[in-house]
């Protein structure tokens, strides 16, 4: 047996039966009694001024309760982001993408609804729109927002040592440019919301939500109301992956709307309104110099990266920092100068997705780091494994690693995948290609300024001491965190892991940050440990008290408690339980007295025993602009090595099968930990081969369904052979640090690197359609044939 | 104008009007309650709505309720037997086959469907089988282990 009793197994989670069976509540699941169903009329141009909203045929539809617009809502301005809120419920004067909101209805049933928002008649003037970055940065551009000349919505510009001057002392130094393409998370559940304004003021927001801290905050502000009268409930959620991570306007009219009538509104997005509200990866394009000394040190980065966001900011000040922040590690790098600018356009919004921020940059440098190895003649392994950063080091720009597992990663992926034996060995047309990737363990500050403790949980035990409660407002949203929760409140109690339950997703229970920047084993994992082992030392003391024993003497394992120095006679204790419980079949017996005791006469001597825990980082990152953003108390990193084979005839890419490992620190559950990493590099693979969500030249989406926007399917997966390195961080609970995200980080540039290897050409676009890839082959065939 | 209906819903009888546009999916999530039939795109791209109609895997979404008038259905409330969970049901459990779980009765029915006609499927079989089942969370494998090993 190891050293615990409960972390570190393949338990079962908690939630899957009810998943398995038809039982799971989803928000659209729920019915509250009088519930109305409300609609949204979004803007059908890009970008125009709005002269006139006439809603008086709307509210003269039988069945219809409530008509809103800007009128009734107020200008209030939201967003994600203090420094860029930039948002309002609806429009008022302009819309700035097809989509906007402008006006909402509220019925007796979902079809009157829909006829309602039909009959508000909107009277447009179109303004010239712009839809890529060029044209939005154009001299004498349209602007969206009138205070963002050149519709730059943020910039940063960060040098840290002196990349010029690195140049010099450089024997290589290679430019390459890269872009990617707007993604969609693709979680199944489209957004859902039911408000609940009840007679005494208070508001329950039951919501498809990642985070339920900042949406009850969000909700507060923009509809005026205390924060403390607005409860934000998560039940299950069907997928996030981070455009879960914002309030939507959605939830803010149902709001809007049930307290204009009193009545519980249910709202849900169609899937073509989740493409609208979009929120997920941004398009980038990247230019990257590298330079390098002959011996593979490597000794410069600089980067230079557009986004086009779309028409608000949402997450995109903290992405466009990303993009240039997580690069400096995991490889030693000794220079690096980032120049980025978020551009807005009329189109949707971007924001947060799976590797918030850093993903497009580690595609393209992984790539260019592959092309540099080759320039070099070295082995793209080996001259990473040259470069590495080690446990304890810090990277130019003061992101210091407690714990970083990144060579055990590469030997790992080098040894699983075999690539010794089959790099530069295999027959044309198939290739092998290697990548690392580098992500925050939690975000090292809030979205807004505050002093707030990251995470709370509280743990209240039953007063019959047979049942441990952990109550917490994080968000289990598919990823596994409430039985990640009850695992480590487990282990910490000493109790098995059927004796806890775990509440969650509910602003009642505390402040929990919630589900982004792969944040909550760690935060909320510490949070819960704390709290366990408040309970503990309560439950210790009222023993210590009645047993006159010293409670450093005493600890609790595996649901019994164990006397340093033997068993004493408990036997005054096990008769005042068993008196209480007359007419029981199942009496505490057995030599040890058990935790279910000792809890209850706890119970009887101190009342409800319950123990509460926080968890808050320290100061952390530099002192320079926008230091915090890529701040986190621990870093994961991660390596994979994929294997392709490309139809030379047709440019088909299929990807035969994927060695990963992460350093995850310490793996609470580890079927959870793989199954992180099987998601990860299936979303991954998604966008490298065929994620692209397009528009036409008006702004509107062409493919905003799962027929042509296409994701993965079980055919286009390959297997995966997921490998846990465990680094044992210092800063997170029992060592654990985030898997959730960090583990797509190399998934597309290996796909990259593997198909170069398979084509002997490099694509520096993406996705890797057969029409890309069949183009690079021809082109390379000519050039050769010049 | 509504229409009445009958269908045997998990060897239930059931009797109900419904209105002529009214899907399946629908008719069992709004007027039964049967929830754990899921609706992520409404046009059968996603396949979170399957059920087994007369033995074959379908997307509710797609069907008019009219159309299933006669019917015998089987929803993911109807897996589970007196005697316990369906070995479907205990393997996707076992496995960590299930993460956010919007896919997952959808994925367990087809399984069935495959698993009645194919007891011992090979993972080509299994992966066509539930390629109109998307799922973003597990990247299939787990699923397909799952799957695999319920009549092993």
């Amino acid at each position: 047996m190891g050293k615990y009793d409960v972390i570190n197994t393949r338990a079962r989670r908690l939630d899957a039966p009810d998943k398995a069976t038809g039982r799971a509540k989803y928000v659209d699941d729920i019915c509250l009694p009088g519930m109305l169903f409300g609609a949204m009329l979004q803007s059908p141009l890009p970008h125009a001024e709005i002269l006139n909203i006439d809603t008086s045929a709307a509210k003269k539809l039988p069945g219809v309760k409530s008509v809103v617009t800007a009128e009734d809502a107020g200008m209030v301005k939201y967003g994600v982001s203090p420094a860029r809120y930039d948002e309002t419920v609806f429009c008022k004067d302009k819309v700035h993408y097809i989509g906007d909101e402008v006006a909402a209805v509220a019925a007796i049933d979902l079809d009157t609804a829909l006829e309602a928002v039909s009959l508000i008649k909107v009277d447009y003037e179109e303004l010239p729109a712009v839809f890529t970055v060029d044209e939005a940065v154009a001299e004498g551009a349209p602007l969206i927002h009138e205070d963002f000349p050149r519709n730059i919505c943020g910039e940063v510009h960060n040098e840290f040592g002196d990349v010029e001057k690195a140049f010099k002392e450089c024997d290589l130094i290679r430019t390459d440019t890269f872009k990617n393409k707007r993604q969609d998370a693709g979680f199944l559940e489209p957004n859902g919301c039911i408000a609940d304004f009840d007679p005494l003021g208070r508001l329950t927001l039951y919501s498809s939500t990642q985070v339920p801290h900042y949406v009850q905050r969000i909700v507060a502000m923009v509809l005026g109301l205390p924060i403390g009268k607005v409860r934000v409930i998560k039940p299950c959620i069907g997928g996030g992956f981070g455009p879960k991570a914002g309030t939507t306007p959605m939830e803010l009219i149902a709001c809007l709307l049930s307290m204009k009538t009193g009545k519980p509104v249910k709202m849900n997005y169609t899937r073509e309104q989740v493409f609208l509200f979009g929120r997920a990866r941004h398009q980038f394009v990247h230019t990257m110099t590298t330079g390098v000394k002959k011996d593979g040190t490597l000794m410069a980065l600089k980067n230079k990266c557009y986004l086009e966001g779309g028409a608000y900011t949402s997450f995109g000040i903290a992405t466009v920092y990303y993009a240039g922040s997580l690069l400096t590690g995991p490889y030693k790098l000794r220079n690096m100068k980032y120049d980025g600018y978020r551009i807005y356009t009329n189109k949707p919004t971007c924001g947060a997705q799976r590797g918030h921020g850093s993903v497009i940059s580690r595609a393209a440098w992984e790539q260019q780091l592959d092309c540099v190895a080759e320039d070099l003649g070295m082995d793209p392994l080996e001259f990473r494994l040259k470069n590495v950063m080690e446990t304890g080091d810090t990277t130019i720009n003061d992101l210091y690693t407690s714990s970083l597992g990144m060579k055990e990663c590469l030997e790992a992926v080098k040894t699983g995948s075999t690539w010794k034996e089959k790099r530069g060995k295999l027959p044309k047309g198939k290739g092998i290609g290697l990548a690392g990737g580098f992500f925050v363990s939690g975000a090292g500050y809030p979205i807004y300024r505050s002093d707030t403790p990251h995470s709370t949980v509280t743990i209240k035990l039953s007063d019959d001491g047979g049942n441990a409660r952990v109550y917490t407002a994080s968000a289990e949203i598919g990823q596994g965190s409430d039985t990640t929760f009850a695992m480590i409140a487990a282990e910490t109690l000493g109790i098995p892991l059927s004796d806890v339950a775990v509440s969650s997703g509910d602003t009642d229970f505390g402040v929990d940050l919630g589900a982004y920047s792969s944040r909550q084993t760690l935060m909320t994992g510490h949070a819960t440990k704390r709290a366990a082992e408040n309970v503990k030392a309560q439950v210790l003391a009222v023993l210590s008290e009645q047993l006159d024993i010293p409670a450093e003497e005493m600890d609790i394992k595996k649901g019994l408690i164990e006397f340093r120095n033997g068993n004493p006679d408990f036997e005054g204790l096990r008769t005042r339980y068993l008196k209480e419980h007359r007419g029981w079949t199942d009496h505490p017996g057995g030599d040890d007295l058990t935790f279910r005791e000792a809890a209850r006469v706890a119970f009887l001597e101190k009342g409800p025993i319950v123990g509460s825990g926080a968890y808050k980082p320290g100061d952390l990152g530099g002192k320079y602009k926008g230091a915090a953003v890529g701040t986190s108390p621990a870093y994961s990193c991660s390596a994979a090595v994929v294997e392709v084979g490309v139809d030379m005839e047709t440019g088909k890419v299929t990807v035969d099968n994927m060695t990963d490992a992460h350093d995850c620190g310490f793996a609470i559950n580890r079927t959870s930990v793989e199954a992180q990493l099987q998601g990860s590099l299936s979303m991954g693979l998604g966008e490298t081969l065929f994620e692209e969500v397009k528009f036409d030249n008006k702004g509107g989406i062409l493919n905003a369904d799962f027929g042509e926007y296409k994701i993965p399917t079980a055919l286009d997966m390959a297997p995966v052979d997921t490998i846990i390195v465990e680094s044992d961080e210092p800063n997170g609970p029992y060592g654990a640090k985030e898997v959730g995200e960090g583990a797509i980080l190399p998934t597309i540039p290996a796909i990259l690197n593997a198909v170069y290897d398979a084509i002997g050409v490099r694509i520096w676009e993406l996705p890797l359609t057969p029409e890309r890839v069949y183009m690079a082959i021809k082109k390379k065939k000519e050039e050769q044939k010049d | 104008m509504k229409k009445l209906i009958q269908m045997t819903i998990n060897d239930t009888d059931c009797e109900i009007a419904v209105r002529p546009n009214q899907t399946l999916a629908d008719v069992l999530r709004q007027e039964l309650g049967l929830t754990g039939t899921k609706k992520g795109c409404e046009v059968g791209e996603c396949g979170t709505c399957t059920v087994i109609l007369n033995g074959k895997p379908v997307n509710s979404c797609l069907v008019l309720a009219v159309q299933a008038d006669g019917c015998s259905i089987l929803t993911i409330e109807g897996m589970q037997t007196d005697e316990g969970l369906h070995p479907i049901q205990e393997a996707f459990i076992d496995k960590g086959a299930i993460q956010c779980g919007f896919c997952t009765s959808g994925m367990i029915l087809s399984a069935k469907s495959l698993l009645d006609q194919n007891p011992h499927p090979d993972d080509k079989e299994v992966r066509t089988a539930i390629s109109g089942n998307l799922c973003r969370c597990t990247g299939y494998q787990k699923i397909v282990e799952a799957i695999k090993g319920v009549n092993e």
